[in-house]
């Protein structure tokens, strides 16, 4: 567009232009918070003793508060209805979504998620403030009580917290349950979490915000846990083993029976990372494999739209052993107390208190709650069969090399002599989204890609001829891609480098 | 296209015809042959959760949530009932932003980039602080991270965290948790009328300080007045300032810039989102002196190779997926789209729409006072401040059994004291205020 000759476009067509992509200017996408949208509000004006008594103070122009405890202005854009409906309307245009086509990016679960979700979770009565009675806000609470329940038979866990707002935060609770627990136990001086190099990145930063140390666990050559790094690595210090199951290369963990003795005999927790459950639904739980601890991305396993990147919610299901050390509050079921409440809120003995102002992404957990009763056994069973299939079926028909198998619901394939990051950005050019790059570093030049329970078989040919097509071309045509996308390759290092954050400092760049 | 899925998913696409062909073409006879579990640990039971159609799960869900109550709710601390314009939920919920990843492939994401780019230039002309990150989960844990920021960008050792002694629990309870695996110790200040009691305060801040937190407006909805003389204390002490407020009250109390605020955290849920039972969107706003420390995602401008303007995520190497256990943050997964609707809000709002949205939370918070204050045995408002939304009613008879007796005539109330209820105005429609001064009248008689 920026190198068309101006002079030939109709005035009217240029009007038309304008007006259906308001912010392209001179080939570029202006920031809709530009001053040409600017208008400064003054603010302040009483006499300073706040005296106004009462009547509208917005109608005259004067602030109902006095000047030193007021700013002087505010600065934003002032925009009409019609103007932000094309703006949004616009940039909603410039953004691939799992609506627009297959997202394959390993361990992110990226799934169709059904639209009736949106209208439950959108119903008045999901709307209520977290301060309401118990008594005024059953409906809420039994969906809660009705969630835990579900989520406490998916994953074998006796107990369940709906509270941790996304899975890294129920890593954090599952932590902080594990150093409770062993505190209570007057074991407080464990402070050892181990976790496997191919753990998803969140592991190492939940235990180390913790106040963990972090001892890194290599793989074994068929890139599962080493058994013997794992005994010497467990010892009297062990907190805690983080793991998922099947793992990032999408491999069952076999001795995961082994692994969780040895774990148990040091005194530690197993601690089981959900973001991989999506593989397990309906033929295996954590709970009967030894897990103690685990969280659940009911974002990516069950349904919630990733909204470009959250809200999610990670509940946190553990044994009985530890569900005295959940955060408060959980839901319980009339009967369990003298309450005359069908359901009530009620602190768990020794709860690690809050890890979230109220009781998390309400609005996701509807959506999850939905989701889950909708399936049903038959349907979260069939999810897995899929999604696994899916995953077979891609990697047998792409040309990249899988050095990892049997795997489940996600593979590793390498990209060679290729850079994994070009070929990503060259299968954007096919109209598809690329997989997850250069992770885990077990594979060298991983595209870890997940296909998910959703997509049929012609999208996976579709994907796997992006795959193939992409493996035939030569570095310089990868390293110049994109070149079809809204913006062409874009340069991460000077963002990084001369790092403009708002508006503001863009303005003072051009000033 | 598609078979029957009588048992299947419902979203799950294939056919028997693709079932075989994929499995003939990965050479399994049955999906079970892909499953690597050992027998051991096969689930071979039930969950017994029984499936729906779509139109029996909503009328499931609805029947569930219909045994809420339909209260009017005069409830604050955070969290309001503002109106949100029908056109944040259209736009919000364009399928391209809701389905939509974190914007690893930046090529493809740039119209969510870019609202995320103006989201953070809302924050920073609304806290006068250079950089805002694109999210943490609530006001709580945006209060949380400040904290370990303080504990890292802390030149000398320490390890006090200061916070008034009105804190809401769950704030409190978060910051405890997030600096249980620090060396630092939260520890309350007196608070005087609701705010902060600066001349004790002056008493308390020492070297071994590490931040100062400060609230504005205070959980009672009144107003701060030293904000500051806090500031000065906590730089006089090297220690952080931490303000909490929310975008409606930033659009016109004290800009935290000028009062030497390092950090600003908070909800900013309170535009774009109904009151979601807490669920939130934490504000994180800093100056650039810790750009390197910040938590959380940040979006930056840059060029593509056309040297066109584009956004992009930056400075990841701060981030868990990274940098692991060095991390500034746990955070993965944040509050983006959430992040979006107020964003769309407050554009849709426009400065003189906020501005006027946070004076009428004065104006009108100020006249229920008044006509509460005229019902005999009742006092209102109880502290002696400028009150932005809500304030503190004392009542002779114990307060819970006032609240109770208003919620059976359809008005929530907190209850913050024996003696004392918090009544909110943010969000109340004007035609309610009339039945909820007469409920208040029979009930207190």
């Amino acid at each position: 567009m920026s190198d068309r000759d101006e002079s030939d476009i109709d005035p009217r067509a240029e009007q038309v232009r304008y007006d259906q992509a308001r912010y392209v200017e001179n080939g570029q996408y202006e920031p809709l918070l530009s001053e040409k949208d600017l208008t400064r509000v003054e603010i302040g004006g009483s006499d300073g003793d706040g005296g106004d008594d009462g009547d509208d103070g917005s109608a005259d122009g004067g602030s109902p508060l006095p000047d030193d405890l007021t700013r002087d202005s505010l600065e934003l854009p002032e925009l009409s209805e019609p103007e932000l409906a094309r703006h949004y309307t616009r940039l909603s245009q410039m953004i691939y979504g799992i609506d627009s086509g297959p997202y394959p990016l390993g361990s992110c679960t990226m799934k169709y998620n059904p639209k009736f979700t949106e209208d439950v979770a959108a119903l008045p009565a999901a709307a209520v403030h977290p301060d309401r009675s118990e008594r005024s806000t059953q409906g809420t609470l039994e969906l809660m009580y009705r969630l835990q329940d579900y989520l406490g038979r998916i994953g074998g866990m006796d107990a369940v917290t709906l509270q941790p707002p996304a899975g890294a935060a129920g890593e954090f609770v599952g932590i902080r349950v594990a150093a409770a627990y062993h505190e209570h136990n007057g074991e407080g001086d464990r402070d050892e979490v181990i976790v496997p190099e191919s753990a998803h990145g969140t592991n190492f930063a939940s235990a180390a915000l913790g106040g963990y140390d972090v001892v890194s666990l290599p793989s074994d050559d068929g890139g599962r846990v080493d058994l013997e790094a794992l005994e010497a690595a467990l010892s009297e210090n062990t907190a805690a083993l983080m793991l998922t199951n099947p793992n990032t290369l999408g491999l069952f963990e076999r001795d995961i029976e082994e692994i969780a003795e040895m774990v148990h005999d040091v005194g530690g927790l197993l601690y089981y990372d959900g973001a991989n459950l999506n593989a397990l639904l309906g033929r295996a739980r954590p709970g009967d494999m030894g897990f103690d601890v685990m969280h659940y991305n009911v974002h990516k396993t069950f349904a919630t739209p990733h909204g470009g990147g959250g809200p999610g919610a990670g509940p946190v299901g553990v044994v009985d052993e530890l569900a005295p050390f959940l955060p408060a509050p959980r839901v319980r079921e009339n009967g369990e107390s003298e309450s005359e409440l069908g359901y009530e809120l009620f602190d768990p003995e020794h709860t690690i208190g809050k890890v979230h102002g109220y009781q998390g992404n309400w609005l996701v957990l509807v959506k999850a709650f939905a989701y889950i009763a909708r399936l049903g056994d038959e349907g979260l069973a069939d999810a897995s069969a899929t999604a696994v299939l899916n995953a077979n079926y891609l990697a047998s028909q792409i040309e990249y090399d899988v050095p990892y198998e049997p795997f489940h619901h996600e593979f590793v394939a390498s990209a060679g002599d290729q850079d994994a990051a070009d070929v990503a950005k060259r299968m954007l050019d096919y109209g598809v989204h690329p997989p997850t790059t250069k992770w885990p570093e077990i594979v060298p030049e991983a595209l870890m890609t997940e296909p998910t329970e959703v997509e049929g078989m012609e999208t996976l040919d579709r994907l796997a001829a992006a795959f193939n097509a992409v493996a035939g071309e030569d570095d310089e045509t990868l390293a110049d891609a994109p070149e079809r996308t809204t913006a062409r390759r874009i340069d991460q290092t000077s963002a990084a480098r001369s790092p403009r954050l708002s508006w503001q400092a863009l303005e003072s760049d051009d000033e | 296209m598609h078979g029957s899925h009588a048992t299947g998913s419902p979203y799950a696409p294939h056919t028997e015809e693709d079932r075989s062909a994929m499995l003939e073409a990965v050479g399994a006879e049955t999906v079970e042959d892909l499953f690597d579990i050992p027998s051991d640990v096969q689930f071979e039971g039930r969950f017994d959760i029984d499936a729906r159609t779509e139109r029996e799960t909503r009328r499931l869900v609805r029947s569930i949530l219909g045994r809420n109550d339909d209260l009017t709710e005069l409830l604050g601390r955070g969290h309001y009932g503002y109106y949100v314009p029908s056109l944040v939920d259209h736009l919000a919920d364009r399928s391209e932003f809701l389905t939509s990843y974190t914007q690893y492939q930046p090529e493809v994401s740039q119209g969510f980039l870019q609202a995320l780019f103006e989201y953070q230039s809302l924050l920073v002309e609304l806290t006068g602080l250079e950089i805002a990150n694109c999210s943490m989960y609530d006001a709580a844990t945006a209060l949380g991270e400040a904290a370990t920021l303080a504990e890292r960008v802390r030149d000398t050792s320490g390890h006090r965290v200061l916070v008034p002694d009105l804190l809401l629990e769950g704030r409190r309870s978060t910051l405890e948790n997030y600096v249980a695996g620090t060396d630092l110790a939260v520890e309350a200040y007196p608070t005087d009328d609701a705010n902060a009691d600066v001349g004790a305060l002056e008493g308390l801040v020492d070297e071994e300080t590490v931040m100062v937190y400060a609230e504005n407006p205070t959980v009672r909805g009144t107003i701060e007045e030293g904000l500051e003389s806090i500031g000065a204390l906590a730089a006089e002490n090297d220690a952080l300032f931490v303000l909490g407020s929310d975008p409606i009250a930033l659009s016109v109390l004290q800009r935290p810039a000028d009062v030497g605020a390092d950090v600003v955290v908070g909800d900013a849920s309170v535009l774009g989102l109904p009151t979601s039972y807490g669920m939130g969107l934490g504000l994180f706003a800093t100056t650039e002196d810790y750009l390197r420390q910040v938590p959380g995602r940040l979006v930056g401008a840059s060029e593509d190779a056309t040297d066109r303007r584009a956004y992009t995520l930056t400075l990841q190497t701060r981030e868990q997926h990274i940098r692991r256990e060095r991390a500034t943050s746990n955070i993965c997964t944040n509050q983006a789209w959430v992040a979006l609707r107020t964003a769309m809000h407050a554009a849709y709002l426009g400065p003189n729409g906020m501005v006027d949205l946070a004076e009428r939370g004065v104006t009108r918070a100020d006249d229920l006072a008044e006509r509460l204050d005229d019902i005999v045995s009742v006092k209102a408002p109880v502290h002696d401040r400028h009150h932005l939304r809500e304030f503190v009613v004392r009542v002779d008879q114990p307060a819970p059994a006032i609240a109770g007796d208003l919620e059976k005539r359809g008005f929530a109330v907190h209850v913050v004291g024996d003696h004392e209820l918090q009544v909110c105005v943010a969000g109340v429609p004007d035609e309610r205020i009339d039945p909820f001064v007469a409920a208040f009248e029979e009930v207190v008689r």
